[in-house]
């Protein structure tokens, strides 16, 4: 590698350098003891946030690739880093508060909340199997100690050591997946992989091997089913604002290496994987739907709720083509602002004695607090679905993916269950209009948690309003993902 | 045609008022602007109505502005006679659920408000929308007010009774969602309804596609079997709430059947029309017969709109151009009709809080007014001729004797029933002794509640004695639609 060569890796990977300069800066911070440190340590973490941000967008443009090209900044990469600084962001804005109430302020927190960040940011932008696979351990030891962070509380711990251990297995399985590929194609690139399959036909037994074992290690990730086990033991037990984080950008991370990975490079041999995706995604969906039905808790029913979406968001990769690839990133980004919002008010529940997980804590909250049970409405609206919110259009467009490719009875099987999914949402709609309010509400309502929900309200509605410039940069960033072929159980076609 | 898009004046302006309710602190001035709002906006579209031109079948006011360019979906609105119609039926039923709901919402003033206007714009959307996507936003939009309009100021059972109404409706509408993208992509990438009419798809995409759409619209409007959702929700939603279900949300089943289903699946519609008029017809019987033995005023009513929009149904799936002519008037009627008559329950049920028919008697004898008022709009329920609803239910009987004997017999059979259930009404409710102690103390209507009854009633006369206005302005695009069913 020549020296220009080096000079253009490291500018092409510099948001992700400064991310872990910045993780490290933060490392020192903390071992400061200052009365404002907290407030240090968040304007800190969001300030590197921001500069990585910029830079990112400096980037955007024609693809670049770096480090011999096991790297690369694309339209696919940027769109997903962009979710990742908008999440990381509204983060670090609803945990100030969190953190103060639970008194666990002090410590590694932002630091390993910005490690989780790069670990993301690696994941999306490798097109090398073993870069993405460092993204992803990366991302999940940050991610472990995160969800155990309130190490007093024994459901924090509960939850972390689950995760430790199921993770550690899923991670042992995609590594295993990944070893079976190189050692068939003799190569960890994907654009090699995808050229070394093309001529596979028909499919070994290595092969079908080598993609269980990925899928298995990713559909852990998603929290889809029947991988989905740790998904509400750990939403119950992290703290708040790590299940918002965790609930939208590791599982939009997940995603986006799903789509490099079986889109890119096993596009070739989609008939091995796509039949059992399609299964998978419908069970997914279903299980997340009816389960969630009779959740008391609120983590735990949009636990189930997100593997209810993750189910949906799979649909869009079955059908695959541009569309697919844009319906999977679009529906991400909007269950960004939809669901961090939602998480934002759990948050905002969060004070006193009141723990804010019982959806009866939420009983009545519409007569005192009418405008913040309003945006509650818009969230759970959107997450139901319902237009005109952000969420009927990240449906809608999957749906449009899906009918392009003759799948209308997968499209009709869809929003059937998302219609039972819309029951339990209502539900604690209802609770907050419907019911008169049992006692006083103390809302944790500090300014950074105003301007939190206040931005994820914004992102809700005006994507739901026009959603035309969002459409046109997730069907920009995708690239053409044409699937090998359509399958026969159309109805219509 | 002007420059001011006037048509997106009269869809917007209730929400754009939203602002100023927020604004306001005293109930007073909220219920005073609302209605301000509302009336003006009742002004706008009377003055469309004057301004329609009633010679042609062509889509009136259009304005088109692209809103997603990727998908090929525009914010395209516009009205022929047909939803000119229902905009002038929305927008008069607006201001008069302000007046019915002045004191019967005592809680929650604003937060009342604010949903009937949003609910105002929404289905004054339904029905100008040009687009398909369009209208499937505003379409299932108003499942969010109306949700919480019945959920939170309605009866005992309101949390039921809107859980109910929204599951219904949205399962129905999640299937018309994949009809709609189906449509989209077999007539050439387009939402737009004008071009999608006028693509002839094969038969087999129009047979499911027909499918799909008739689920929704049959739970909207609704059709046997699935109108359960209709008794509770009504007899569970406040006097406002059941007057926008009855007048308008009812109407909008239907009015998809006249905007879709026919003139863009003909083949389908003409295939599978001996189903829909043969549960058309259960539908008339049935909901006569379950009227028959209500004891609850607002059941009963709900049951006649099953009932009577059995009618409508059946007469536009006769395909001709009475049964069309007297269904899409008897639409019109029964808005008018039926709002008036939970208008009129509502206002006793706010003087007794009772709705059971055993618990009156002989109000002739002390409100003999609110007693007439009563006994006109039962009359016009009943089609009496000389009220409204005798022109639409006898244009509808000649088109469904005309598609065949047994037909107009059974359709027969439930316009007596209906005489039979309102009959007994007013003799229940209205004459007879006195006897019941809660009775003898009532108050007479009062100036604010005449101002709403009035103008129902003038509707009901005019149409009843001279329909022909109304006729004029549905006949060039009732024929349009016609001959796009029938074929040239």
């Amino acid at each position: 590698m020549d020296k220009q060569a080096i000079i253009r890796s490291i500018i092409v990977s510099s948001p992700e350098i400064i991310v872990i300069l910045g993780a490290c800066l933060m490392l020192f911070v903390a071992l400061m003891k200052n009365k404002h440190q907290l407030n240090i340590l968040t304007g800190l973490s969001l300030a590197i946030v921001v500069l990585a941000a910029g830079i990112t967008a400096g980037l955007v443009g024609a693809p670049q690739s770096a480090y011999g090209d096991t790297f690369v900044v694309d339209g696919l990469a940027i769109f997903f880093k962009a979710i990742f600084f908008l999440a990381t962001a509204l983060t670090l804005f609803i945990s100030k508060r969190y953190l103060e109430e639970e008194n666990i302020g002090e410590g590694e927190y932002h630091a390993l909340l910005l490690f989780a960040l790069v670990g993301m940011m690696i994941m999306v932008s490798g097109r090398d199997l073993l870069v993405i696979y460092m993204g992803l351990e990366l991302q999940a030891l940050a991610f472990y100690v995160l969800v155990g962070y309130q190490r007093r509380d024994p459901k924090s711990t509960e939850a972390a050591l689950k995760y430790v251990i199921l993770g550690a297995v899923s991670s042992g399985i995609f590594l295993y997946g990944l070893s079976l590929v190189y050692g068939l194609t003799g190569t960890t690139e994907l654009s090699a992989i995808a050229v070394s399959l093309s001529g596979e036909e028909p499919p070994g037994l290595a092969l079908i091997l080598a993609i269980l074992f990925l899928m298995t290690g990713l559909l852990f990730k998603l929290g889809a089913v029947p991988f989905h086990m740790w998904v509400p033991d750990v939403y119950e037990g992290a703290p708040t604002p790590i299940t918002a984080y965790l609930s939208v950008a590791s599982k939009a991370a997940a995603f986006a290496i799903v789509l490099r990975i079986f889109l890119e490079g096993m596009n070739q041999v989609g008939t091995i994987w796509i039949d059992a995706v399609t299964v998978i995604a419908v069970i997914t969906m279903a299980l997340g739907s009816f389960v969630a039905l009779v959740q008391t808790n609120i983590k735990r029913m949009l636990a189930y709720s997100s593997i209810a979406h993750a189910g949906i968001a799979l649909l869009g990769i079955v059908a695959g083509g541009q569309d697919g690839v844009a319906s999977v990133m679009l529906y991400l980004l909007i269950y960004t602002f939809m669901n961090l919002g939602m998480f934002a008010i759990i948050v905002m529940m969060r004070s006193g004695a009141v723990r804010g997980d019982n959806i009866d804590d939420y009983t009545g909250l519409a007569t005192s607090h009418p405008f913040w049970a309003f945006l509650a409405l818009i969230f759970l609206f959107s997450l139901a679905g319902i237009p005109p919110t952000a969420g009927f259009f990240a449906k809608f467009y999957i749906l449009v993916a899906l009918i392009n490719q003759g799948y209308v009875v997968l499209a009709v099987i869809a929003v059937l269950l998302s219609a039972v999914a819309a029951y339990f949402y209502i539900r604690v709609i209802m609770v907050m209009y419907m019911k008169p309010p049992t006692r006083h509400f103390d809302l944790a309502l500090t300014p950074m948690l105003r301007i939190s929900l206040v931005v994820a309200g914004i992102g809700t509605v005006g994507i739901g309003l026009i959603p035309g410039w969002f459409l046109d940069q997730a069907q920009n960033a995708a690239f053409e993902a044409p699937l090998a072929q359509a399958r026969s159980s159309s109805l219509l076609h | 045609m002007s420059d001011l898009p006037l048509l997106s004046i009269v869809i917007f302006l209730p929400i754009a008022g939203i602002p100023v309710i927020l604004g306001l602190k005293s109930d007073a001035a909220i219920k005073w602007a609302t209605l301000a709002i509302l009336t003006a906006d009742f002004l706008l579209a009377t003055s469309l109505v004057f301004a329609f031109d009633a010679s042609t079948a062509t889509m009136q006011f259009a304005e088109s502005v692209v809103w997603i360019r990727a998908l090929g979906i525009s914010y395209a609105v516009g009205v022929d006679g047909i939803s000119v119609l229902f905009v002038f039926l929305t927008s008069l039923l607006g201001w008069i659920c302000v007046v019915a709901s002045w004191t019967a919402i005592d809680t929650k003033i604003k937060t009342f408000m604010i949903n009937l206007l949003v609910m105002q714009t929404f289905m004054l959307g339904v029905f100008c929308a040009l687009d398909l996507f369009l209208f499937y936003v505003f379409w299932e939009a108003m499942l969010i007010p109306m949700y919480v309009i019945i959920g939170v100021w309605g009866g005992d059972n309101r949390v039921y009774a809107a859980f109910k109404f929204f599951l219904y409706t949205l399962a129905g509408s999640l299937l018309f969602l994949v009809g709609v993208v189906v449509l989209y992509f077999e007539g050439g990438r387009s939402f737009d309804i004008l071009v999608l009419m006028e693509r002839d798809f094969p038969f087999h995409i129009q047979a499911w596609v027909f499918l799909a759409f008739f689920v929704a619209f049959a739970v909207k409007v609704p059709m046997v079997p699935v109108h359960t959702w209709l008794p509770d929700a009504h007899v569970q939603a406040p006097t406002a709430g059941s007057i926008i279900l009855a007048g308008v949300l009812l109407k909008m089943g239907a009015y998809g059947f006249l905007r879709f289903s026919l003139p863009m699946l003909p083949d389908a519609a003409q295939y599978f029309a001996p189903f829909v008029i043969a549960l058309s017809a259960v539908a008339i019987v049935y909901g006569g017969f379950l009227a028959l033995a209500q004891e609850d005023l607002k059941k009963l009513i709900a049951y006649s709109s099953v009932s009577h929009m059995g009618f409508v149904t059946l007469g536009l799936f006769t395909f001709k151009s009475n049964g069309l002519n007297g269904a899409v008037l008897q639409m019109f009627n029964h808005g008018i009709t039926t709002g008036a008559l939970f208008l009129f329950v509502g206002l006793i049920y706010e003087r007794t809080h009772t709705r059971q028919i055993a618990e009156y008697g002989g109000l002739m004898k002390v409100v003999p007014v609110y007693t007439l008022f009563l006994g006109l709009f039962s009359l016009a329920s009943m089609a009496v001729p000389g009220t409204n609803g005798f022109v639409g239910e006898l244009l509808v009987l000649s088109g469904a004797f005309a598609t065949g004997k047994a037909t107009g017999a059974i359709a027969i059979v439930g316009a007596m029933l209906s005489a039979a259930y309102m009959l007994r009404l007013i003799r229940r409710v209205g004459l007879g002794p006195l006897i019941h102690d809660k009775t003898r103390s009532l108050w007479e209507i009062n100036g604010r509640e005449m101002s709403a009854a009035l103008p129902l009633a003038i509707f009901v006369i005019w149409v009843g004695f001279y329909p022909a206005p109304f006729l004029d302005i549905l006949g060039p695009s009732l024929d349009h639609l016609l001959g796009q069913v029938l074929g040239p």
